[in-house]
């Protein structure tokens, strides 16, 4: 029930990278012997099949990272000071994932502006925020294609035209959002693009950055000629074949795994409001919402307390308050969307996937309202509102 | 990342509830911070003869609470006030560094509740704190 948190690596993801651990296993960048050059050849084939997958128009617009996060980070800090001389202001929202909102506080210690939107109480942003927001020394905009906590989804394409209106480079982190909704790069009409492996069946410790030809933005990593010049280390051939081929997956079977993800998100949903009072779903309702994502605030309780529970019942699961995190403050996207701190320190994040079942669905929903109401029992705060 | 012992005393917290005719009650934290530990007490001749507690926090709040209480059940109220957060803790077998607060805030209810009692008793006992999120 954590799969925003990551995903099980699939079979046949593995058994697609294990020739690059054992036979294939030459450096790409040694062409002068063929175990170099099949690394090579395969490495082409890879980014390929991830440019398909993406509907990227050209191969070379597919850099491979280590991480979600790098791909994050490069994306920001590297168009920041590609452009300096342009300007120095970014535009992202309140709720984007620490690797950008840590990356844009960052750049704002070494001279850069950023304007943070704020969300409605769904957590959406409006493209004409944006367009507002916009000044002339406006380098980026950076907005997530789906949040991570609260499962909603952004007007993206939306926002890409505003950003090429203005001829300000528009970047996404889509990290969340592979696999749980069709993601077309070309369509979109955005500039740069995040995803990260393990988010859709895939190995961890491996990323991409899309970057559309034409876009400018400095090197993260600086070393030997990898990725095109653009970024240097050899390539993590094996986790690059896992990515490819879950990404494959992932699109050849998305209509069919979003469907089988709403159906159960829905049926957990409705399972834990007909069974726990005091509750509210945090995010938007049904439409604009990622179809495995289901957070709720359940009064009078707090989080770590409820996934201490679930985990004894064997449920896996995750939370936004302080004590969670291991921080002072509740999570910033529930603070973003309006809760007041007891109400976010109630919150619980269920994340569905592909291989969830009815029947798991259903052990939480028969198990969530004991361990909330033996919360609720031992909660001062619950004494009277019986 | 938590002790077996913090995870036993979370899973069967020991004392939970209320007690209606309790001679001393105690409130500490806040719902903002995300911990608010109650403490009743029957205190007869000095001696804490039952005490219950009622926490909305994270494991580490109501395994302390848990604890706390125990560790104060039967002793006179002089030396239940000498009961130090660091007394909880080792009794725990230990907390992770960012719920040490956990342990203050069970010591500063087992006070507070006393504290409660002394003023009942026409004692010139100084107010309680004003609780802030700055553990």
């Amino acid at each position: 029930m954590d799969n925003n948190a990551t995903t099980s690596l699939k079979k046949e993801v593995l058994d697609a990278m294990i020739p690059y651990y054992t036979d294939i296993y030459g450096n790409a960048s040694s062409k002068f012997y063929k175990v170099g050059r099949d690394a090579e050849q395969a490495l082409y084939k890879m980014r390929e099949s991830v440019a398909k997958s993406i509907n990227a128009p050209n191969v070379n617009e597919i850099y491979f990272t280590g991480s979600g996060c790098e791909a994050d980070n490069w994306a920001v800090k590297g168009a920041a000071m590609a452009n300096r001389k342009k300007g120095n202001h970014i535009i992202t929202t309140k709720i984007e994932h620490h690797a950008i909102l840590n990356t844009c506080e960052y750049l704002e210690r070494h001279g850069f502006e950023v304007t943070y939107l704020d969300i409605d109480e769904y957590g959406f942003v409006t493209p004409e925020q944006v367009e507002s927001a916009i000044k002339d020394t406006t380098i980026l905009i950076t907005i997530m294609t789906a949040n991570n906590e609260i499962g909603t989804i952004e007007p993206i394409k939306e926002i890409a035209e505003v950003a090429k209106r203005h001829k300000v480079i528009f970047h996404t982190d889509a990290v969340q959002a592979i696999g749980h909704m069709k993601i077309d790069v070309k369509d979109l009409g955005v500039d740069m693009l995040s995803l990260s492996a393990h988010k859709f069946h895939g190995p961890k410790g491996v990323g991409m950055l899309y970057i559309r030809n034409g876009i400018r933005i400095d090197n993260l990593i600086h070393g030997g000629g990898q990725e095109r010049g653009k970024r240097a280390a050899t390539e993590n051939l094996a986790g690059i074949a896992g990515l490819a081929k879950a990404l494959e997956i992932a699109v050849t079977d998305l209509d069919k795994n979003v469907a089988h993800c709403k159906k159960m998100r829905d049926r957990l949903i409705k399972g834990i409001r007909d069974n726990i009072p005091y509750c509210r779903l945090n995010g938007p309702e049904d439409e604009g919402r990622m179809c495995n994502n289901a957070n709720f605030s359940f009064q009078y309780v707090e989080g770590e307390s409820i996934l201490m529970m679930l985990d004894m019942n064997g449920i896996a699961a995750s939370s936004g308050s302080a004590c969670a995190s291991g921080s002072l403050d509740p999570s910033h996207v529930l603070m973003a969307i309006g809760l007041p701190h007891e109400i976010a320190h109630g919150s619980l994040r269920l994340s569905v996937g592909e291989d969830t079942t009815e029947e798991d669905v259903d052990y939480v929903v028969s198990v969530l309202p004991s361990v909330i109401q033996r919360l609720r029992d031992m909660s001062p705060l619950y004494e009277g509102v019986e | 990342m938590y002790s077996e012992k913090v995870m036993e005393h979370f899973a069967n917290p020991r004392n939970v509830g209320e007690i209606p005719d309790a001679n001393a009650v105690g409130q500490v934290g806040n719902a903002k911070c995300g911990d608010i530990m109650k403490m009743y007490m029957k205190i007869e001749d000095n001696v804490i003869k039952d005490v219950k507690f009622k926490t909305f926090g994270c494991g580490a709040a109501i395994a302390t609470s848990s604890m706390a209480t125990e560790m104060v059940k039967g002793k006179t109220v002089d030396e239940a006030l000498k009961l130090t957060n660091k007394a909880v803790m080792e009794a725990l077998d230990g907390l992770p560094k960012e719920k040490i607060h956990c342990s203050v805030l069970a010591e500063e209810a087992i006070q507070s509740a006393i504290n409660d009692y002394r003023r009942r008793n026409g004692e010139d006992v100084p107010e309680d704190k004003e609780y802030t999120c700055e553990h």
